[in-house]
């Protein structure tokens, strides 16, 4: 068995049905690579433009960010995909642990007592 | 616990997961992935606490150029593209196009690097904000020379893989690499929408 | 290539330790380093309490004392007790889950060099003008490059390697636990020590890679004039204090947690029951886990950071204390009308709980802001944790040992001397940090390294510092035993000396090399409890006898280490008066050698090789 492991294939076993399947998903992938692009647009161009209200800047670029961040998650790196529940859970894991340090880190510092 | 996956078809469709030891490769880098988030969460946090802090050296707003932000942010976001694209060709066994697609990506990858050694060269000699000058310059070349920083680890990688398989194929040795290094660049990409969100679009919309 | 025969006939023995990537040979390198270190880290504790003995003692100077402090607390975590409870997971977990090996046998022989040369360069600090003298904490200004001098430096990069290596060995431990188990053996049906081994090892993913770069910003700060922290140039040092416990406080659970996964295997072994509320208790490991991130700024009551921050990290401290009481009524109803052997292993777990109660209960005192103001940097504070370190973690690393011994070595530990080291360590502890409590309710301050005299203090410090030196002769007692039973006791050859309950002691002793001869079929919790009564006597095989698999030795774990090691000295050299040769040429050369290393391993691909059949057949006749 471990001798197979260093060598290259022929051909994939990939069934017609199964290349269908991935050509489909590859058009679902540029789709949101597509969309992807107009957000980040939408973003610069809310700073860069000033197209959105002052103070509401902030958080509708924050929205944006965090849109594009799930997309990056669960269409580029497959987290939508079954068998991925342990990646799922240690991201999501990263994500809940990350908040309150990131939130301590800009507001618990001493300046303004809260 | 040996490898069960037949291979007398030919490349299974998942090659990056047919052998228990791609399968490991894949789950502990994602844990990998999940301590990253953390790690540059503090960066982030470091930044977003410090940012005030120019002790009368330039501030965010004086320094920051959105187009050249703008260009960079394309190059990456169009290197995770060509990368996603590049695992597709592997799953069908079409080495040639995954090792182009790596390629273009990799080279996408260091135009961004250029633009980032551009960025900092012209804020240290022109705007005078070094890495000494303030809080708020410590920790904006932290964070964001961090991420750089795994971008370059990212470009050696592919270089390493690409040249150490250039003659071999797609193989189930070295599908589990690909898809990893791969996956590694997505998050250099996920971690670089929130540097251009967070350190320079919230410091240029947010005055 | 698979190479078909196994190439290490021929090795010498030294060779074969420094390359090796087996999980048990690893386990012993662990173990020993991990003693190594625990040996020196307690000798300063001796030192320091010879110099508490009497008030205006002169025996340790101010500097001395810091730096014994401050290195006593660096080892005990990251160098001493971090590599004992991996000793352990090393050793029991493939076992107690029926995998062959670990799911990166290479990456785990490099957590071990990794961590071994970070903590060689820690300890290499007195060599070059005194060690780090901040405090394990490190709190800025005082670890600034205005107040602390070069032993710093070694702190932080020292700190920053070892902690890679800590980080890579959890990873692989998680994929271990997740990918590796044998057909039947459910996430439900693990038993304790590897939950909690998986939780640890998740703990220290999210841990370590704040600390790491909290380290990488004291780094900068110090050597490249970084401005993190300095409030002149905009800096902030409260940042430090929240990056360290974020790392700090899920550190004290990544430690703790293996030490009650001991005890959930221990007691049960020993009170002939099985484990009373296994579910209860594994939600209660989760529960700990992910309430360990949430309460870390109840080490910062006294910073000033207001009234509301500290009321929520308060209410969430005290949480704490509800996962934790369930298991404490667990194992007490482990034990209850169970048939109890009070054996050394036993005796440990046993008054581990008693302990662990004391130690929580002035964690919940603590927990209360208002009167923290009056705790805050007392001896009170210095009881509270050694309870926990001494009388949880230590207490179930001993019980550990005893109770895992005859697997890892062949024999048991004799029994006299350890109830003897038992009751030394047991009271000479209690003697040792009880009245420390009172100590510091008097006000006395920790971390100074005298006190006055007619302050009342000189009694108590006279008590506590006897019982440091019961304890000092407790582990004594325990070095002796090992030399005594290594020549004395007789070899152990049936696989299962305690009669004990799980998977680890199906296995032959001396374990092969490839542990399991076929994977073994996992029917129930307590999967050898359940076969030795409702089956045969033996685990049913889960796949036919056939040639296995294994994963071959490598030099490059060791060589990686060592780049590692040269790069962060040539760092620290940066920071040197005046070095010998130029620092970079140095940092250059540690590069070098640690990418080189991780380049090789990369090209050459290396399947390992496969034990034939017949071998296998000839070694399971010879043991079995």
């Amino acid at each position: 068995m471990s001798d197979d492991l260093s060598k290259p294939f022929s051909q994939s076993a990939l069934s017609h049905e199964e290349i269908l399947k991935i050509n489909r998903e590859r058009r679902i992938q540029i789709t949101a690579f597509a969309f992807m692009i107009f957000l980040t647009l939408l973003a610069f161009l809310a700073v860069g433009m000033e197209m959105v209200e002052p103070g509401f800047t902030i958080p509708f670029i924050l929205l944006l960010a965090v849109v594009q961040f799930v997309l990056q998650l669960f269409y580029f790196m497959h987290l939508k995909d079954k068998d991925h529940q342990w990646p799922n859970a240690f991201m999501m894991t990263g994500i809940v642990v990350a908040t309150p340090a990131v939130i301590a880190l800009v507001l618990l510092l001493g300046v303004t007592k809260y | 616990m040996s490898d069960s996956v037949d291979v007398s078809k030919g490349l299974p469709p998942n090659p990056e997961k047919a052998t228990l030891e791609g399968k490991n490769k894949f789950l502990g880098f994602w844990v990998f992935l999940g301590g990253e988030t953390i790690m540059f969460a503090t960066f982030f946090g470091t930044f977003l606490g410090l940012r005030e802090g120019t002790a009368g050296g330039p501030s965010a707003e004086e320094l920051f150029s959105l187009p050249l932000v703008f260009l960079m942010t394309m190059l990456l976001l169009t290197s995770s593209l060509t990368s996603v694209l590049a695992m597709f060709s592997m799953k069908k066994n079409n080495f040639r196009n995954m090792i182009i697609l790596t390629v273009i990506t990799v080279l996408l990858g260091f135009g961004f690097l250029a633009c980032e050694i551009y960025e900092f060269y012209e804020y240290v000699h022109h705007g005078g904000l070094g890495f000494t000058t303030s809080a708020f310059g410590s920790s904006f070349y932290s964070l964001v020379g961090l991420h750089g920083a795994h971008v370059t680890f990212g470009l050696f990688w592919f270089i390493t893989l690409m040249i150490r398989y250039s003659r071999t194929g797609i193989t189930l040795t070295n599908a589990p690499k690909f898809y990893v290094a791969s996956l590694y660049w997505h998050f250099i990409d996920v971690v670089w929408v929130f540097i251009f969100t967070v350190v320079y679009l919230m410091s240029i919309g947010g005055a | 290539m698979a190479t078909e025969t196994a190439a290490n006939n021929n090795k010498s023995v030294l060779w074969d330790w420094l390359t090796t990537v087996d999980h048990k040979k690893l386990a012993v390198l662990y173990l020993i380093a991990g003693a190594l270190f625990f040996i020196k880290a307690g000798a300063m504790a001796i030192f320091m309490r010879i110099q508490l003995m009497s008030a205006e003692n002169t025996f340790l100077s101010g500097q001395t004392f810091n730096e014994f402090i401050t290195m006593h607390g660096t080892i005990m975590l990251f160098l001493a007790v971090t590599p004992l409870i991996f000793a352990f997971m090393n050793f029991a977990v493939p076992l107690q889950i029926g995998a062959r090996d670990v799911a990166f046998p290479f990456v785990n022989a490099l957590g071990f060099w990794i961590f071994f040369f970070g903590g060689l360069l820690v300890s290499l600090s007195w060599f070059f003008g005194g060690a780090p003298d901040a405090g394990w904490t490190a709190y800025v200004p005082l670890s600034s490059g205005e107040y602390a001098d070069l032993g710093l430096d070694f702190y932080v990069l020292g700190l920053q390697i070892s902690g890679l290596g800590t980080l890579i060995s959890a990873i692989n431990f998680i994929v271990t636990i997740i990918n590796m188990r044998a057909p039947g053996m459910t996430m439900m049906r693990m038993p304790l020590f590897c939950w909690t081994g998986l939780v640890t090892s998740i703990l220290i993913v999210f841990a370590f890679t704040p600390l790491a770069a909290g380290l990488a910003l004291l780094m900068l700060d110090r050597i490249f004039g970084g401005q993190f922290f300095m409030p002149d140039a905009g800096g902030n040092p409260v940042l430090w204090q929240h990056i360290f416990w974020i790392f700090g406080h899920p550190e004290v659970y990544i430690l703790v947690l293996p030490a009650f996964g001991i005890i959930s295997e221990v007691v049960p072994a020993f009170s002939r029951k099985r484990l009373f509320g296994y579910t209860a208790m594994v939600f209660a490991t989760l529960i700990i886990a992910f309430l360990s991130f949430m309460v870390w700024v109840h080490h910062m009551f006294t910073v000033g950071i207001g009234p509301i921050t500290n009321s929520v990290f308060a209410i969430a401290t005290m949480a704490i204390g509800v996962p934790t009481g369930i298991k404490i009524f667990n194992w007490l109803f482990t034990m209850w009308g169970g048939k109890i052997t009070f054996n050394t292993a036993m005796l440990c777990a046993s008054s581990f709980v008693p302990t662990f109660v004391l130690g929580g209960v002035t964690g919940v005192m603590l927990a209360m802001v208002p009167v923290d103001y009056l705790y805050h940097d007392t001896y009170f504070v210095v009881a509270h944790f050694h309870y926990i370190v001494v009388g949880g973690i230590a207490l179930g690393l001993l019980a550990g040992t005893y109770y895992w011994y005859p697997k890892m070595f062949g024999h048991k530990l004799n029994e006299k001397l350890g109830q003897l080291m038992f009751w030394l360590f047991y009271i000479g502890f209690h003697l040792t940090f009880f009245i420390q409590h009172i100590l510091g309710l008097i006000g006395m301050p920790r971390r100074v390294f005298t006190y006055l005299e007619g302050q009342g203090m000189e009694t108590m410090n006279l008590v506590s510092s006897i019982g440091a030196f019961m304890m000092g002769a407790g582990v004594v007692v325990l070095l002796i035993n090992i030399v005594y039973s290594a020549f004395t006791s007789e070899r152990i050859t049936v696989r299962d000396p305690w009669d004990a309950r799980t998977l680890e002691w199906s296995t032959t002793t001396p374990v092969p090399e490839y542990n399991f001869a076929q994977t073994p079929q996992v029917r129930s919790l307590d999967p050898w409890f359940y076969e030795k009564v409702h089956g045969e006597g033996l685990m049913k095989p889960a796949e036919p006898m056939d040639d296995i698999h294994m994963p071959n030795g490598s030099i490059l774990p060791l060589t990686i280490g060592l780049g590692l090691f040269v790069w962060g000295f040539g760092m620290i050299m940066l920071e040197m008066a005046n070095p010998i040769i130029t620092p970079w040429i140095v940092i250059g050369t540690g590069v070098i050698i640690t990418f080189g290393s991780m380049l090789l391993h990369s090209i050459h691909e290396d399947h390992g090789y496969h034990i034939p059949l017949d071998k296998i057949k000839k070694i399971e006749k010879e043991v079995g």
